[in-house]
């Protein structure tokens, strides 16, 4: 394989970038930017929602529902259309479809360019950055106030109503926030620098995916306006029937959000197959590659289900549809069985970059090659592969063939052996290395220690007998916090303070972060370790009131949650000071990573890589006596893999 | 995981985990089936109380091992394999650093096997515990002696259940928005909001819901099987000792999810029979009012999911033009 390097060497010429030509005479605040969004999603509202007047109001009511939801779904339609037009994310397609030769986007610079349609896949990153905080710190005053009704069983703070809205708004958030967190920020940020290329296949596409995703924040936000909606984030059926307007925001966000979640999904994979630098063979692709390419076909051809799903709910809330209506020849097991075919892939979606980012980080902290490089490359794809077969073990007990039960009894648990080959690839990379543990290290250490517990609880969960006492209550939550925040989360966490310093330039501080770090750590197991016992005594998921002698666990995990709720200020209040207050200027590869993310210069240039490395090896090769040299970056000698490597040598060696 | 490190502090490591994981987990897993293992819930009021307590305990000796050893060696990492150690070594990379095809294939070999018996297990598991008091939908395929003779009587109105017969007895759980009630078609049908068993009785319990997805926990007899509209979901348990169980709503059904529950009871054989059926004459008067016994009802009009308002969808649906102006009290 290393024959293709002397080959691949390309003569210097000027970076061939998209055809982004700086266009002059444009007025900064004429131009499209987000306020132009919005006033375009405020004007498509209206006319959305006059129009569904126009056409629905006629309609004869659905019980219970209290009134027809066109004009509501119309609106929120058309609000995204109006967004989408007014931040300038269609002017391309439009030129097209209407033959006229379409301008190129302009580039801007300085702070304004990230608030308007960039496509500079490092701006992307960045607004994803921002757009998933600013989701997880929604979701997170939601679940504060979660725990807050669960101090005591009797004494309410909120009502029954307002309750089940809040729990239905946390979980849709945090699953939309989850399924973009690291895919968005982290993948369209670091997998063209990773792979060796200068773009994205579909920079246009890319930032499409973004002011989707942005999109549907607001609106699964309009649900509260509407009245909320009762179903929590799985939304079944018929319950979903009979809710009032707000559950059109809810089918209608996961729609717009699963468009958003296609498009990321298929430009990753794209990119990831055809962008790859000379070189950059599928055996020398970072880990964090391997996963993104995972996740990005669990979102490319799951996501389109959900979609489906969405809309045909939206046709049973609005066109009198009964896709959904058992009486009516639907049936309440469609949505069950479409929302979960989405459902579980979604929840690899949500642990598999999680993975990728460990594997990446764990080599540069243990100064050792990724143990068993293949295996882990295989796990990933083995569980993206096994996640279509394992849906129906959300349906244990719904009333499905029985027969069912004992085949997806053993695909969900076939998934914990790609699953383990993680746990694999980490314990051999630590094996008799000498650590550093910084924080983004401790953040990895923790994924380890978590998602244990989240997958050990996962195969309790899929032995149908034992499901039986588990399904449905506070064990099942307390399982998918431990994988998904747990995992995913403090994963994401971890790969901030890893990359950040190489995305802004500034370094985090370490204090900060190892004070961020411990309470998040400590506080995320005591909030929801006791939500295993809570469980298996008997509390249901999504109850405002419960039985009087689990008052003492629900106190313990309310109140840890509040700390853990207050460990997220640090992190805030970290990347406050360390990115604006007072920053410090990070070197180009503060960590020492051999990863070619980090042999660009930092800031990192407009086009990446002044000419496309010529890749000659994986980028593991820590702590190797003569290892060969990671690329040819086509500016003089091949860049040695590993400046450590000289200080890991042992004299006697 | 072979290294070229020679440094002796370092070298007897992997020796000395597999001793403390060895001796850890056997401690682990005696203490865990002695003194918790018996108190896992739901306890063991039923036969399926018991056997998937049995299962659950199986389990749990099969992954503390498990997550005993993953941690022992995250904790090695954090003290032994710790930069900030002095007696610490470089770490060494290269080809043997980088895989080891011997562990690679033990590892793949040994979570596949675990994990095949855990599938087999918990298939055995659940074939023998006909169904582990799960719901089966309309057609149980796993049932004990004599369910299907029970149900088939029963539905055609010729059922009858007597103490000491080892009869099977087939109930009705009817969900709705926000409450349980329940129906003994042996005992011409009544319907009752508590959920009164005899004991050492195989139960037939057929789930139903007169409007959205509810699910039927009976926590301590370990029956959990979801309501649907339209639906029969079948689920068996037997009851083995007296006392009172919870029942609880656990899939979310609305506002009042939280509030959907309620207390039941078994009793002896008799007491069972003398509670049935005088209440079965005393309720006779309504019997007759209610629909014919059925495994699933029709949503009426206030249901959910688009039944609608008999009088142009306007004005809510009134009950006097159901019953009448005699409703049942």
């Amino acid at each position: 394989m290393t024959t293709s390097v002397e080959a691949g060497v390309e003569a210097p010429k000027p970076p061939a970038f998209i055809d982004i030509k700086p266009r002059r005479g444009q007025n900064g605040w004429l131009s499209q930017h987000v306020g132009t969004a919005a006033l375009g999603g405020f004007l498509g509202y209206i006319l959305g929602h006059w129009l569904g007047n126009f056409i629905g109001s006629s309609y004869p009511y659905i019980a219970n529902s209290g009134q027809n939801s066109l004009a509501v779904l119309l609106a929120l339609l058309f609000m995204v259309v109006g967004w989408l037009l007014g931040i300038g994310a269609l002017n391309h397609p439009i030129a097209k479809i209407l033959g006229r030769e379409a301008k190129g986007e302009v580039e801007y610079t300085g702070w304004t360019r990230y608030f308007r349609y960039n496509l500079d896949h490092k701006v992307v990153g960045i607004q994803y950055v921002v757009g998933v905080l600013i989701f997880f710190f929604t979701g997170g005053l939601l679940a504060m106030a979660i725990r807050t009704e669960l101090l005591n069983p009797t004494v309410h703070v909120f009502s029954a109503d307002t309750y089940i809205k809040i729990v239905s708004e946390h979980g849709t958030i945090m699953m939309m926030m989850a399924s973009s967190v690291v895919v968005g920020p982290l993948g369209n940020y670091f997998v063209p620098l990773m792979i060796g290329s200068r773009r994205m296949a579909f920079p246009r596409i890319e930032a499409f995916s973004l002011w989707t995703f942005i999109a549907g924040y607001f609106v699964i936000f309009s649900a509260l306006a509407y009245g909320g909606f009762p179903t929590g984030w799985t939304g079944y059926a018929p319950l979903q029937t009979q809710a009032g307007p707000g559950m059109v925001s809810y089918l209608f966000g996961f729609a717009v959000i699963s468009v958003g979640m296609m498009t990321a999904g298929f430009n990753l994979a794209v990119t990831i197959i055809n962008y790859r630098a000379p070189g950059m063979t599928w055996s020398r692709v970072p880990v964090f590659v391997w996963s993104i390419i995972a996740t990005a076909a669990l979102l490319t051809l799951a996501s389109p289900v959900l979609t489906a799903a969405g809309l045909f709910g939206l046709l049973d809330k609005t066109a009198q549809t009964s896709f959904y209506v058992t009486e009516h020849g639907g049936s309440s097991y469609l949505w069950q069985n479409l929302f979960w075919f989405f459902g579980h892939p979604e929840v690899y979606i949500m642990a598999l970059p999680g993975f990728g980012i460990v594997g990446e980080i764990i080599p540069v902290f243990t100064r050792k090659p990724l143990f068993a490089y293949r295996i882990a490359a295989a796990g990933m794809i083995g569980v993206a592969l096994l996640s279509f077969f394992v849906w129906q073990h959300h349906l244990f007990q719904s009333g499905i063939d029985p027969d069912m039960r004992p085949l997806f009894m053993l695909t969900t648990e076939l998934i914990s052996i790609p699953t383990g080959f993680i746990f694999l690839v980490g314990m051999g990379t630590l094996y008799r290395a000498k650590i550093r543990y910084e924080v983004p290290m401790l953040f990895c250490m923790a994924v380890y220690f978590n998602f244990l517990i989240g997958g050990i609880s996962g195969v309790f969960l899929s032995d149908v007998p034992v499901n039986v006492t588990v399904h449905g209550g506070f064990f099942v939550l307390s399982h998918f916090h431990y994988t998904i925040m747990g995992g995913l989360i403090f994963a994401f966490f971890g790969g901030l303070y890893f990359w950040l310093p190489k995305m802004t330039g500034r370094t985090m501080n370490k204090k900060l972060g190892l004070w961020h770090f411990w309470t998040m750590f400590g506080f995320f197991n005591l909030t929801f370790f006791p939500m295993f016992i809570i469980g298996l005594l008997g509390q249901p998921r999504r109850v405002f009131s419960y039985a009087r002698n689990l008052q003492t666990l629900n106190e313990f995990s309310s109140i840890a949650a509040f700390f853990l709720g207050a460990s997220f200020l640090i992190f805030v209040a970290n990347l406050m000071w360390s990115q604006f207050i007072a920053p410090e200027k990070a070197p180009a590869n503060p960590w020492d990573s051999l990863g070619l993310e980090w042999q660009t210069a930092t800031p990192i240039p407009h086009y990446n890589f002044e000419r496309i490395p010529v890749i000659m090896t994986d980028p593991y090769h820590y702590s190797e006596v003569g290892a060969p040299a990671l690329a040819d970056f086509g500016n003089g000698p091949p860049v040695h893999a590993s400046s450590a490597v000289a200080a890991a040598i042992e004299p006697e060696q | 995981m072979s290294s070229t490190n020679t440094n002796p502090s370092q070298e007897h490591h992997l020796r000395r985990i597999v001793v403390i994981w060895v001796a850890l987990s056997v401690v682990c897993d005696l203490l865990y089936w002695i003194f918790i293992g018996p108190h896992v819930p739901p306890g063991r009021m039923t036969s399926t109380a018991t056997a998937n307590q049995f299962d659950f305990n199986v389990l749990m000796v099969i992954a503390l091992p498990v997550m005993i050893g993953v941690w022992e060696w995250l904790a090695f990492a954090a003290l032994m394999w710790n930069s900030k150690r002095a007696d610490m070594p470089e770490s060494v990379g290269g080809p043997a650093a980088a895989g080891n095809r011997r562990t690679e294939v033990s590892w793949i070999v040994v979570t596949t096997v675990v994990v095949l018996f855990l599938a087999v297990y918990g298939t055995i598991e659940l074939y023998s515990g006909a169904g582990s008091g799960s719901g089966e939908g309309p057609n149980p395929i796993l049932q004990p002696a004599g369910a299907m003779k029970a149900e088939t009587a029963a539905l055609s109105g010729s059922g009858s259940w007597a103490p000491y017969t080892n009869a099977v007895l087939p109930v009705q759980v009817i969900a709705q928005q926000w409450k349980f009630t329940y129906r003994y078609p042996t005992f011409g049908g009544f319907e009752s909001p508590y959920l009164i068993l005899p004991v050492n009785t195989e139960i037939a319990f057929n789930v139903t819901s007169l409007d959205v997805i509810h699910s039927f926990w009976a926590y301590q007899l370990e029956v959990k099987a979801d309501a649907n509209p339209l639906q029969n979901n079948v689920a068996f348990t037997k009851t083995g000792q007296l006392g009172t169980f919870e029942v609880r709503c656990s899939e979310l059904c609305g506002i009042w999810h939280g509030a959907m529950f309620n207390k039941g009871k078994v009793l002896s054989e008799s007491a069972f029979m003398a509670w049935a059926t005088s209440t079965e004459s005393k309720n006779a008067a309504n019997t007759k009012l209610l629909p014919p016994f059925a495994w699933s009802y029709v949503p009426d009009a206030n249901g959910a999911a688009g039944g609608f308002y008999p009088d142009g969808n306007v004005t809510p649906y009134s009950p006097v033009e159901i019953y009448g102006s005699k409703q049942p009290s």
